[in-house]
């Protein structure tokens, strides 16, 4: 199981190799970023459908998208992504890598989102709605003007996290060939023959690009929740 | 349909084996993060920055980046630092660290969500750290935080799916070798899905829910 | 280090002491340079609007907030400090460890242990502080929760028990540590109407068996001026008056005590 332990033998660590490799990184990164970004939008309009549809009131249809939300929950984004994929081919449909990476984020982000949202929703009390009703306010307006400003501030920690998630999740994406970062990293590697660099800048660069996000996130929220008016 | 039933006589067997081994990877790696998070959670409510500071960086480290890039670091690179470990140990030892880690933060916003009055009243009594945390705000702490728990356990198992990629024949990479020979994408990989979402919904939420039961009626909860 | 202060209050000396104590909470000072004595004995009942750092006073004499300026001595000793070399110095944990046995504390919201029955509630301190024996914790806590008239719920846990009973067993759970000086923080305060009554006859027997130093900061002002030995009106971090039941009820001196009376008074 644990085979060995010595201090560092072969641990040379050559700048001279990272500033070479850096550039392929560096375009890959934004790869990434546009996966993560295009995924996000993806999951976002598709989990406010997930949301929506179990709102309706047709018990039917709420216990379908229940359980497909559920099921994508439940099983492993990259397993997903292998199945998206190819199964196309299977049916005489042929989905590049980038499509069929960026359907199999979206689906399974909107399933997450969607649970954000129905929190967020049901999180705003029911005394609103009544009151929108005894306005006799249309329910366009009653979701945009009441509804969601007030589903808003609950529900931004839950979609900043999931942001955060996707962009980690990328990755996955190299197993079915996307030139993101660690596809750039792996070829890299295997091309050299040297992992160290790569991999270590791999995990240096998300680090970089994660913990800002998240403290920015978090500051982003606050904004959102004052101009609302809801906190102090 | 009778297709379906004759592919899973001919693999099904593959399918078990897979799904052993990702019972075996999701298990250690759970009983890692539990042992994790139990003591990064409570370190990171530590008075002495140094405790509270080493935890804070193991937390922002393992959430900070992806359990695929963890993984692949602790099978390729650690090994040039001197520690190698064989694929399965690298494996659950990369998402018990990672889930571990979310884990650890799970444990103290239970430890702080216990009521303030709790801590004040093992004060008056006059008990000591250990007692008072053993005794009466670990327990409780226990019951708030084993729902976020379940979905923790979730996030596991589906975390073990990646260690297939450093070639741990469990489920996943069974499905990927079977579509590799059969190209029957769907039934390879609708199969495996099957049997994840059912140890998720079948094994792991109703045990979860079970234990939170019990350990409810444990706290006086009616 | 304290100079001006004595080392100990040598003998017959006051239950309770505060001397020059000072609060602040960053620029707000909630408590100002306050003398307090409790007799052996004595219910003294602290009464005065929010604010008026009455609950503070309680707070800092069960060391669940340190005190910015001043001594507390209980039962002759330092509480917040310790001697050293014939000095006073600010107290360690161990020290206030040792003192903190002599101070128990009932409080506004019961703050039961949730997974514990009653019975449970009692003997855990005394076990597990005052290293009892199971038998020995058992017997006791079985005493006191049946001088608190729940000798039949002993096995229940808090959730099932109204807000009445939860409090009593609080305060069984307290006695139970046999503490020289009992506080009570505003302990009906979070009660329904109908079950504040059986909470008073409790804390009334205690006091009429006059073995226990009892400090309690309450809104029963009928309550109060009848079961005290003396009540303290607090304005503002000071006392502005203190006196018996009857002076402080019957002929207020300060116009801040009548104002307060009137508006208490007015208000049922």
């Amino acid at each position: 199981m644990f085979e060995g332990f010595e201090l560092f033998p072969k641990f040379d660590w050559k700048w001279s190799f990272v500033f070479e490799i850096l550039p392929r990184l560096l375009w890959a990164t934004l790869n990434t970023l546009m996966a993560a970004g295009t995924g996000y939008a993806i999951a976002l309009v598709i989990g406010l459908v997930f949301a929506l549809a179990q709102r309706t009131g047709i018990r039917t249809v709420t216990l379908i998208v229940r359980e497909i939300v559920e099921f994508i929950r439940s099983t492993p984004l990259v397993l997903q992504i292998f199945f998206i994929f190819y199964v196309g081919p299977q049916f005489g449909i042929r989905l590049s890598p980038w499509t069929s990476g960026m359907i199999a984020i979206g689906l399974h982000y909107a399933a997450y989102l969607s649970e954000v949202y129905r929190a967020g929703l049901e999180s705003v009390p029911r005394g609103q709605w009544e009151a929108c009703k005894a306005l006799n306010f249309s329910m366009t307006r009653t979701y945009f003007r009441v509804i969601i400003p007030q589903a808003l501030p609950p529900a931004l920690p839950g979609m900043g996290n999931y942001l955060v998630g996707i962009f980690k999740d990328t990755p996955m994406l190299m197993v079915i060939g996307v030139a993101e970062l660690m596809h750039a990293a792996t070829a890299l590697g295997s091309t050299y023959y040297r992992y160290l660099e790569p991999y270590t800048m791999v995990g240096i660069l998300f680090l970089l690009i994660s913990l800002p996000t998240a403290f920015g996130l978090r500051r982003f929220e606050s904004f959102v929740a004052r101009a609302l008016g809801m906190r102090k | 349909m009778q297709n379906y039933v004759e592919y899973l006589q001919t693999y099904g067997s593959r399918f078990v084996d897979g799904t052993l081994v990702t019972i075996q990877q999701t298990l250690l790696a759970a009983f890692l993060a539990i042992f994790v998070a139990a003591l990064f959670g409570m370190m990171r409510l530590s008075e002495k920055w140094l405790v509270r500071g080493t935890s804070i960086v193991y937390i922002e480290f393992f959430r900070g980046t992806s359990l695929l890039v963890q993984l692949y670091w602790i099978f390729f690179v650690l090994p040039l630092l001197g520690v190698t470990f064989d694929k399965f140990t690298a494996g659950f030892v990369a998402v018990g660290l990672n889930l571990g880690a979310y884990g650890a933060e799970l444990v103290r916003g239970s430890i702080e969500a216990v009521p303030k009055g709790q801590y004040e009243a093992c004060h008056a009594l006059n008990m000591s750290y250990y007692k008072r945390m053993r005794r009466i705000i670990l327990p409780q702490a226990l019951l708030i935080m084993l729902p976020p728990w379940g979905n923790l356990l979730i996030e596991l198992l589906k975390g073990t799916a990646l260690v297939s990629l450093i070639s741990v024949t469990d489920l996943m990479f069974e499905a990927k070798q079977i579509n590799g020979t059969t190209y029957l994408s769907a039934e390879s990989f609708g199969t495996a899905m099957i049997i994840y979402y059912l140890m998720a919904r079948v094994v792991v939420s109703p045990g979860m829910r079970a234990f939170e039961s019990y350990w409810g009626k444990k706290m006086g909860r009616i | 280090m304290k100079e001006n202060f004595p080392l100990n209050l040598g003998s017959n000396p006051p239950m309770v002491r505060f001397t020059k104590v000072t609060k602040r909470y960053g620029e707000l000072t909630v408590l100002d340079s306050l003398d307090l004595d409790v007799k052996q004995n004595e219910i003294v009942s602290i009464i005065g609007p929010s604010g008026s750092g009455k609950t503070t006073v309680l707070r800092m004499l069960m060391t669940l907030e340190e005190i910015n300026d001043g001594v507390i001595y209980v039962d002759g000793q330092p509480l917040t400090h310790m001697s050293q070399n014939n000095l006073l110095i600010k107290a360690n944990e161990a020290h206030l460890r040792k003192m903190r046995n002599n101070i128990g504390m009932v409080f506004q919201h019961f703050n039961l242990f949730p997974h514990m029955t009653a019975l449970g509630n009692c003997m855990e301190a005394p076990m597990h502080v005052l290293g009892m024996s199971r038998e020995e914790a058992l017997a006791r806590s079985e005493e006191l929760l049946e001088m608190v008239g729940l000798a039949d719920k002993i096995h229940e846990h808090p959730a099932r028990l109204s807000g009445g009973q939860q409090q009593r067993v609080a305060i069984a759970r307290a006695l139970a540590m046999r503490p020289k000086v009992l506080l009570f923080d505003e302990v009906t305060s979070a009660l329904d109407p109908e079950v504040i009554g059986e909470v008073l006859n409790v804390i009334r027997s205690l006091a009429s068996e006059h073995s226990l130093t009892m400090l309690m900061v309450t809104h029963q002002m009928g309550f109060a001026r009848e079961i005290s030995d003396r009540i303290c009106f607090f304005y503002e971090g000071k006392i502005a008056e203190e006196g018996t039941p009857q002076q402080i009820f019957e002929d207020p001196q300060n116009e801040r005590t009548r104002q307060f009376l009137s508006a208490v008074l007015a208000a049922n």
